[in-house]
């Protein structure tokens, strides 16, 4: 049973189809990549995957007792609004909301995983700061820490590059790498079809609605 | 003056207003960060105009203890109007404005229609800006205003770090698998409370100011959420305190001197604000 499948899936706004015909399965430890041109219907898909919004035609299911709260999530823009006053260490570590089930409030566990992944993204200095001041890569990855800690499952990601400087990046595939050799499905969309055809090793490109398998 | 203060305090409806003034100036300023920062500043001003209407019809009834009818319709109210919010298709602010100017409009006409006391344009003026009201409470009141305080208060601290996942990015919270349709329905009904509650003090036109005016200063000056709570809070608390002093050494109405202490920590945050930046 795959963890994850669109069948027939048609996904769009206010019932007027975007993409449509939408097949595909995805397995434990896939590292599913979604490419296409910009209006695509790519973040709109994966909107639907995580039920934020409902399919016009067709269906998702979830395979193998996968659920939602399995999932880290980075979107491709987050409305934060403007002057929202929150530390990068309260952001981070509200990834680890899906893990709290009847609890109110975070563990030391929690607290040293949101460290951790506030660590691994090379932000340790930034801790304390507030998010709205921080710049658009700076935030790229405080939310990046925050996916990390709320993924036990699955990852998904919507351009987790985009905006990041090249060293940043590289490291970022990599780490997205080691994580899905740990055994983490992940799912992601991006533009970056040269690194992209290294490491993923399923591509779905919705333009032409079919998955070429990659190496 | 020390003299004064102590003789009013003999008083117990004194006593009584300053009880439940700081306790709902606590709870205001603690919804008051989410509101804002959800761009939901506008439902308090809906629902105090619902709670206006309520009050009217519950006057006009004779119900002796008017928040039996006044807290179920009023949260009904912002049940509906944060469904309303969501929907992207019902224009979310035309439908608070109808429900919020209806309310009122009704209320207003209940009154006049149905007079209660021979003094409607008194009584409606103070419903409105709640200088009188808060003298006059009742023992029951001052004691389902505590339980209702003690209420918001708990739900607050409990789901803290839920109500700060849903403000700070909805989206988020939804799609790890976080219940985001059941508490923004709960912080819609405390949200309700509030209002409610706040009617008794302010009066339905000076909610928002209690709602709005401590988070703002707050967010002026601090950088993360929960410094922002706990400042909102705290400052809300003092200016309610200074504000209820003031009106009774003074003879100022209750409402309008809370507020304007308010506004007056709002600028002098503002000011602090720019010098640090
Ligand atoms: N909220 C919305 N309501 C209606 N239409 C929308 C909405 N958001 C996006 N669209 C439309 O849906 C189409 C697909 O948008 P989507 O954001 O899924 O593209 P994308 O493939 O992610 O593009 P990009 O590479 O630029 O991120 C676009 O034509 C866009 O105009
Ligand atoms: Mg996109």
């Amino acid at each position: 049973m795959s963890l994850l499948a669109a069948k027939n899936l048609t996904v769009g706004y206010d019932g007027h189809g975007v993409l449509s015909d939408i097949n595909f399965e995805i397995n434990q430890g896939d590292y599913f990549c979604i490419v296409g041109e910009n209006g695509s219907g790519k973040t709109t898909l994966m909107k639907t995957i995580l039920g934020l919004q409902s399919p016009i035609e067709g269906k998702i299911e979830y395979g193998d007792g996968f659920s939602k709260n399995e999932i880290g999530y980075l979107p491709q823009q987050t409305e934060v609004q403007r002057d929202f006053p929150a530390s990068v260490f309260e952001i981070v570590l509200s990834g680890c909301q899906n893990s709290l089930g009847r609890r109110f409030f975070y563990s030391d566990e929690q607290k040293k995983l949101a460290y951790k992944n506030i660590k691994k993204m090379g932000i340790a200095d930034l801790k304390n700061r507030c998010y709205r001041e921080l710049s658009g890569g700076q935030q790229q990855r405080v939310l990046l820490a925050r996916a990390l800690c709320a993924t036990k499952r699955a990852l998904l990601l919507d351009e987790p590059v985009a905006g990041l400087d090249p060293n940043v990046t590289s490291e970022m595939y990599q780490l997205i790498k080691e994580l899905n050799d740990e055994g983490l499905t992940i799912i992601m969309i991006s533009h970056d079809i040269q690194n992209i055809q290294n490491y993923a090793s399923h591509i779905y490109d919705v333009n032409r609605g079919k998955e070429a398998p990659s190496c | 003056m020390l003299d004064k203060l102590f003789m009013y305090l003999e008083f117990p409806y004194v006593r009584y207003a300053i009880i439940v003034g700081v306790l709902i100036a606590l709870c205001s300023s603690l919804l008051g960060v989410t509101l804002v920062l959800k761009r939901y500043s506008f439902i308090g001003d809906g629902l105090s105009h619902v709670a206006f209407g309520a009050l009217a019809i519950a006057t006009v009834l004779n119900f002796t203890n008017r928040m039996l009818i006044v807290l179920p319709l009023t949260i009904v109210s912002a049940i509906l109007l944060l469904r309303k919010g969501q929907n992207a298709k019902v224009k979310g602010d035309a439908a608070i404005a109808m429900i919020s100017v209806g309310a009122l409009a009704f209320g207003y006409l209940l009154m006049n229609v149905f007079p209660s006391s021979s003094n409607v344009s008194g009584d409606v003026c103070s419903t409105l800006f709640g200088s009188q009201s808060i003298l006059t409470l009742t023992q029951t009141e001052v004691l389902v205003s505590g339980i209702l305080a003690v209420i918001v208060v708990g739900i607050f601290i409990i789901f803290y770090n839920r109500i700060f996942a849903i403000t700070f990015d909805e989206n988020f919270a939804n799609a790890v698998g976080t219940n985001v349709g059941f508490y923004n329905l709960l912080i819609a009904t405390v949200i309700a409370i509030i209002i409610v509650l706040a009617m008794n003090l302010v009066g339905s036109l000076l909610i928002s100011a209690l709602v709005i005016f401590p988070a703002l200063s707050a967010m002026r000056i601090l950088k993360s959420f929960r410094a922002v709570i706990v400042f909102s809070a705290i400052s809300s608390v003092t200016c309610a305190l200074a504000g209820l002093l003031i009106s009774i050494l003074a003879g100022t109405p209750v409402g309008s001197t809370i507020v304007a202490v308010d506004v007056l920590l709002f600028f002098t945050c503002t000011i602090v604000g720019r010098i640090k930046a």
